[in-house]
């Protein structure tokens, strides 16, 4: 008796801490697959689409470009309709893994800035696969009140006498991203974003692993809370979330370095073996309405390129935030990534992986 | 027994299909390249000397952990099971009772709880203490495994202590041996067994785990778990991932090995 007792609560103890995890869907309705970014969506968004086309929407959430892209290669899960990022929109493209989107069906397109599609044709020339939904820079958040000095170069997170003046070495919340972070490395050294140059890349992979004992900790997601919560002097962030901490807490400033730095577009795509065109097409003319843009825009605060949208912003400080809608000197120093290709990607993880493993 | 063969079936089937099935396919993928061809180039990643300080730092940790768990989990057998209480498996119900909760949950509050400004450096702070640096170090991910997996450890050697029949106990203590010796001599050869599943199992999981050292290592301690991860999900190779994977396997069979050398009487396996 004893031994089944310690075999059962074994078997619970194993079942809980794999965290079996069940999900279906019963009815036979008609239901739309989508696959976006966590917290990306007003949830009440959802709820209207459902009632405005009877088509059932069905999320699956991922944290980054890479996590997806498997996903979709190979086909072990079947998505109608995806938002990946510029870079990603580009390699998808070159590989065939999406379908052309029939415009015809997308009334709600002439409500998109006609500067955001032109600037979508950089990674995807013509708008033939994908429709901008959100876009947004990379840069420094910082808490006033912990750092006297203001900040405006990528220095801050490099430039060890900065730092120790100012008190915050082994603070810094580094970007977990290996894109983003040797961006932020390659800008400072006066590189381009997406250098295809090895000596650049060493370069900035021994920039990255000097910064490593003053970085507390290497995020994405915990930025936000950690910078809210006033435990972080300062870390890198996406555009959309400085809006919504400085909401939180007005100590954090934002800034887009100098030096330059990364625009980014995520766009909605179909992939080649969507189960379900027509309802994808159906969510992105939907996703263009200007009221529903406007407010996916209150709920995740990310840049929308819906001009429409944006002209009902009745907050003046927010339609004029320099941080939400930034001015041309900021765009201009700013660049979108490009897909380097697959030796281009290893070489890269190869190289983030050295910064990591360095004690 | 033998009439009840068929009740193992749907085991066998299980294990065929979630366990020898996909360790063929890992198998394959860590044996062959891109194209198809035969290679040995995944497995040779391993001498990558970040590779290499992974896998030894993973050794590291998971030994340090492994012997921790030992440590704190035989004792506290020993009392659990010297308490004779009648009813028992309430007492490892005690002990259970948090592993019901999902596990990156209790992970994710022991980040809150480790932190700069969590529950631990806010109360040294009010004892006008200075603050640790607890979180985002090896000795976190350490502290994450012992919390994690000691449940596996303590299970095995409990049972493992309970079939211990108290004749031989009481014939060792007639014939002179004092608690010492009782324990040396007899308590501690019976209950090896219990220890050697425990240690499998806590070993096995601490070293390819590449959660806790996400969570409570703030990415900043990478762990063979981690790069294994990532070759599969980030770098989408799934080659490389298995040929990493298999090098690990070997250290886990290995382990085995040795381990199942000290268990010939078999006693241990009941808890599998």
């Amino acid at each position: 008796m004893k031994r089944i007792t310690a075999l059962l609560l074994l078997c619970s103890l194993i079942l809980t801490s794999t965290g079996v995890v069940t999900g279906c869907s019963k009815s036979n309705s008609p239901k739309l697959l989508v696959y976006n970014w966590g917290e990306y969506i007003d949830p009440e968004v959802e709820k209207l689409f459902e009632k405005e086309t009877g088509i059932n929407v069905v999320m699956s959430y991922y944290e980054q470009n890479e996590d997806m892209y498997p996903i979709i290669a190979t086909g072990s899960q079947k998505y109608d309709v995806v938002c990946p990022s510029d870079y990603m929109v580009e390699k998808m493209i070159g590989e065939g893994l999406l379908a052309k989107i029939d415009y015809n069906n997308i009334p709600n397109i002439k409500n998109i800035d006609p500067s955001y599609l032109k600037s979508a044709e950089q990674f995807d020339p013509g708008n033939q696969y994908s429709v901008p939904y959100c876009w947004g820079t990379v840069g420094i958040l910082y808490n006033k009140t912990m750092i006297k000095e203001p900040i405006d170069s990528w220095g801050a997170l490099f430039d060890k006498d900065f730092i120790e003046k100012n008190g915050y070495a082994g603070d810094i919340l580094m970007i977990n991203s290996v894109r983003d972070a040797f961006a932020i490395a390659l800008s400072y050294l006066g590189y381009s974003i997406n250098s295809t140059d090895e000596a650049q890349i060493d370069e900035a992979k021994k920039l990255l692993q000097e910064q490593k004992p003053l970085v507390d900790a290497y995020v994405v997601d915990q930025v936000r809370d950690k910078m809210i919560g006033g435990e972080s002097p300062i870390g890198v962030i996406y555009s959309g979330e400085a809006i919504f901490t400085r909401r939180e807490n007005p100590d954090l400033e934002y800034v887009v370095p100098k030096e330059g730095s990364n625009v980014w577009i995520d766009g909605w795509v179909i992939p080649k073996n969507a189960p379900n065109k027509e309802y994808a097409e159906k969510w992105i003319n939907f996703m263009c309405d200007p009221e529903i843009a406007l407010k996916n825009f209150n709920y995740i605060t990310y840049s929308t390129p819906n001009k429409a949208a944006r002209e009902l912003i009745t907050d003046e400080d927010i339609k004029n935030s320099p941080i939400a809608f930034p001015g041309q000197d900021v765009l201009d120093r700013c660049t979108t990534y490009h897909y380097l290709g697959e030796k281009m990607d290893a070489l890269y993880i190869k190289k983030w992986n050295e910064v990591k493993s360095v004690q | 027994m033998n009439t009840k063969k068929w009740l193992s079936y749907p085991y066998t089937i299980w294990m065929g299909i979630f366990v020898i099935i996909p360790l063929f396919i890992i198998i394959y993928y860590g044996f062959t390249a891109e194209g198809g061809g035969f290679t040995l180039s995944n497995i040779s990643l391993i001498t990558d000397p970040i590779n290499l300080a992974s896998l030894w730092l993973s050794l590291e940790l998971s030994l340090v952990s492994t012997a921790i768990c030992l440590l704190l989990a035989y004792p506290l057998s020993l009392i659990l099971h010297g308490m004779k209480l009648k009813n028992n498996s309430f007492i490892i119900m005690i002990f259970i009772l948090p592993m019901w909760m999902n596990f990156l949950l209790r992970t994710l509050a022991w980040q809150n709880i480790l932190e700069k400004t969590g529950v631990i450096n806010t109360f040294l702070k009010l004892l006008h203490l200075p603050a640790l640096d607890l979180i985002n170090t090896p000795g976190a991910i350490i502290f994450g495994m012992v919390y994690n997996f000691l449940p596996f450890m303590i299970l095995p050697i409990y049972n493992s202590l309970s079939k211990i029949s108290d004749d031989y106990i009481n014939a060792a203590r007639d014939l002179g041996a004092n608690s010492l010796l009782t324990f040396l001599k007899v308590i501690l050869p019976l209950s090896l067994p219990g220890v050697v599943s425990g240690i499998t199992m806590v070993f096995v999981p601490s070293l390819t785990t590449f959660v806790i050292s996400d969570i409570l290592g703030g990415s900043k301690v990478v762990l063979i778990g981690n790069i294994i991860e990532q070759q599969f999900k980030t770098v989408n190779n799934w080659h490389t991932g298995s040929g990493l994977s298999l090098v690990l396997m070997v250290f886990i069979l290995f382990s085995m090995a040795i381990l199942t050398k000290y268990d010939k009487e078999s006693e241990g396996k009941n808890i599998w």
